[in-house]
């Protein structure tokens, strides 16, 4: 493999891969390969070391019992903090939002450490969040409307060091006013949908970060009809 | 041959007749099928209904996230071996459609029935199964069943409590192994399918489950696959008593063989001998709608039901032994699951090459999922037009629950 190729970690996609959030990947491999910038997909499976040396982690949801298997493994193997220090780019969906941060508290009371990747405490909300959202990016991040399904229990809150993502427009998010956080290259969401395939624009902001260049626009017919058919369901 | 049914209370008849009534008006007012209306209303009338309407029957509960309504026909067929069966096919598989199915037949000594994962601890609490099948546990409309482990937890509770009740169960899936293994009767059955998405960490301990060839072992506690009492081999099965019985079924696919070893370990439970079940169970050809053809100006689609990524990436196999154009239709309704995000554990990239049809209400989403595994394709929202406008010939159509359950009603009416 050339040095130049972008390397994506998909991470314990056998334990965080129950929302169908290996998606995620999938479009940023291909937005890449499809502009000609060289891209590969490396799934780090549980009882795997976690390399440091990746551009872009991807990592999805799971259930309570594999979601704390994970957090075990990503602290015994600490290559994708390593790879934070170094700026690689990282998204965190559903599961990762609460392992990222400094920790996790269950329904059951019971409080776990997180990576301390980004500054938020999560918590068990009273009831789950399950539905189509519309978050509208904070600080102009990326253009267009944050669209996803979500379906969760848990609320994050964030501290100052990290933003949020987005401003809820339709649905829970983190707490019923923002969704997500970003903290440097780090960009957390509760949205599946999958979320990259359903926003490409934040697709291609994490492909600008990791590749240090801006890309031309793609245009996918499918993917925009997508977009203002589940934007005209949700509003 | 069994007792026949104990004689009802005076409440659950009337509850039954004015039940019955209801299905009959609401089929002759064209509302429905008539499957689940008359058990609501017997069932508002009086709530033990299920459990008065199976006392003094034999029944067999089956469940699992897939091939339930195939298995319980299977089952149902190779039952009537020994008499009448009570059974709710048409997958109205909730207590409303139980006791639907149990009231028109008061008199049948045997009942099969079908049911939700969600409910089987109503349904196996109220109707004294003598066996229960379990067929798989794999992740399937997370927004409104829930997550694998929790279907899981509240089965392995409902088991291990259950009384007289044999248990048939997957050996070779993690999750169903769990749910079955403090039961007090079970009996093990390797269908040698490979859905393992859901099982990498252990239902009980977290720990990881270890997998070599067929074997699997949890690192953190004594789970591990049961030795299998019979054996899903190729197109054959092998029995207790290590006799190898080809199945040469009607049915395409490696999952309905499983479903055909299921239901006969479950009919050789109940009495049935192996080879009147598996004779009687050949013939099943159409499980309400599906697999059936229909034909259209000179194009014969074949239909296929597929509700998550474990039915998915079972159908896409049998659909690869031939090279025919593939409809595939989405819906997203309740009844679906409202998200997703499934599509994308769907391995869609085996589709490459072939003439391709994204259908149904959420034509789109699947379109957006094609175009990223690079299948080719063009975006039909009404399947029947879809099929309409292949090549003619042989047609693969595979729809999702709403999708398929509408497409069929409409394909019936015009046939």
């Amino acid at each position: 493999m050339s040095e130049s190729t972008i390397q994506i970690a998909l991470v314990l996609p056998d334990l965080l891969g129950t929302y169908g959030d290996f998606g995620n990947a999938v479009v940023l491999e291909k937005r890449m390969t499809w502009r000609g910038i060289s891209a590969e997909i490396v799934p780090i499976n549980y009882g795997q070391p976690v390399p440091d040396s990746c551009d872009i982690y991807v990592v999805g949801g799971g259930e309570d019992t594999a979601q704390t298997l994970a957090v075990k493994h990503l602290r015994e193997h600490p290559g994708l903090q390593r790879a934070v220090t170094k700026n690689a780019v990282v998204l965190g969906v559903c599961a990762g939002i609460q392992i990222f941060g400094e920790s996790f508290t269950r329904a059951d009371n019971v409080t776990h450490p997180g990576m301390g990747l980004i500054d938020s405490t999560s918590h068990a909300g009273g009831s789950r969040a399950i539905g189509e959202v519309l978050a509208e990016p904070a600080n102009g991040l990326f253009e267009g409307v944050l669209t996803g399904f979500e379906n969760h229990q848990g609320r994050t809150v964030l501290g100052p060091s990290a933003r949020p993502l987005a401003h809820v427009k339709v649905g829970t998010g983190n707490d019923g006013s923002v969704e997500g956080a970003v903290q440097g290259r780090i960009v957390c969401t509760y949205l599946h949908g999958p979320v990259l395939p359903r926003n490409p624009q934040l697709a291609d902001l994490l492909i600008e970060w990791a590749t240090g260049t801006k890309v031309a626009p793609l245009d996918l017919p499918a993917v925009s009809a997508m977009r203002a058919e589940r934007v005209r369901a949700a509003s | 041959m069994n007792d026949s049914p104990a004689r009802l209370p005076l409440r659950t008849a009337a509850a039954v007749k004015l039940g019955n009534l209801s299905s009959t008006l609401s089929q002759k007012m064209g509302l429905g099928a008539g499957g689940m209306i008359g058990g609501r209303v017997a069932l508002k009338l009086d709530p033990q209904a299920l459990n008065r309407l199976t006392q003094g029957r034999k029944v067999a509960v089956v469940t699992g996230t897939n091939g339930k309504t195939t298995s319980t026909m299977m089952l149902a067929r190779a039952v009537s071996a020994l008499g009448e069966v009570a059974t709710n096919h048409s997958g109205a598989n909730m207590p409303d459609g139980h006791v639907t199915a149990l009231s028109k037949q008061p008199d049948a000594p045997y009942a099969v029935l079908e049911c939700d994962e969600g409910y089987f601890p109503a349904v196996a609490g109220a109707s004294n199964p003598a066996v229960a099948m379990i067929l798989n546990l794999s992740r399937d409309q997370l927004d409104r069943v829930g997550e694998v482990r929790t279907i899981e937890r509240s089965l392995r509770d409902t088991i291990t409590a259950l009384k007289d009740c044999t248990i048939v169960a997957n050996c070779d899936d993690v999750m169903v192994t769990s749910a079955a293994w403090n039961a007090q009767k079970v009996i093990w059955v390797a269908t040698g399918t490979g859905w393992h998405h859901d099982s990498a960490s252990c239902p009980r301990c977290g720990n990881p489950i270890q997998w070599q060839g067929e074997h699997w072992h949890c690192t953190g506690c004594d789970l591990a696959r049961p030795h299998p009492n019979w054996i899903t081999a190729d197109e054959a099965m092998i029995t207790p008593d290590h006799q190898k019985i080809e199945l040469r079924l009607t049915l395409p696919g490696k999952f309905n063989q499983a479903n055909a070893v299921m239901a006969s370990a479950a009919a050789h439970a109940l009495g049935v001998s192996t080879d009147e079940a598996v004779r009687r169970l050949r013939g099943v050809s159409n499980v309400s709608g599906r697999y059936r053809t229909i034909h259209r100006n000179g194009r014969s689609a074949r239909l296929l039901l597929s509700k998550n990524p474990a039915g998915w990436s079972e159908t896409l196999t049998v659909v690869k032994e031939a090279n025919h154009p593939a409809v595939l239709v989405i819906n997203a309704q309740e009844a679906d699951g409202r998200d997703l995000s499934w599509l994308w554990d769907v391995p869609f990239e085996r589709l490459q090459g072939r003439t391709v049809i994204a259908s149904g209400e959420r034509a789109t989403d699947l379109a957006v999922r094609l175009t990223y595994a690079e299948v080719e394709h063009t975006i039909v929202p009404d399947p029947l037009k879809a099929i309409d406008q292949m090549p003619q010939g042989a047609v693969e159509v595979i729809a999702n629950y709403t999708a398929f359950r509408d497409l069929n009603a409409r394909a019936a009416a015009d046939e």
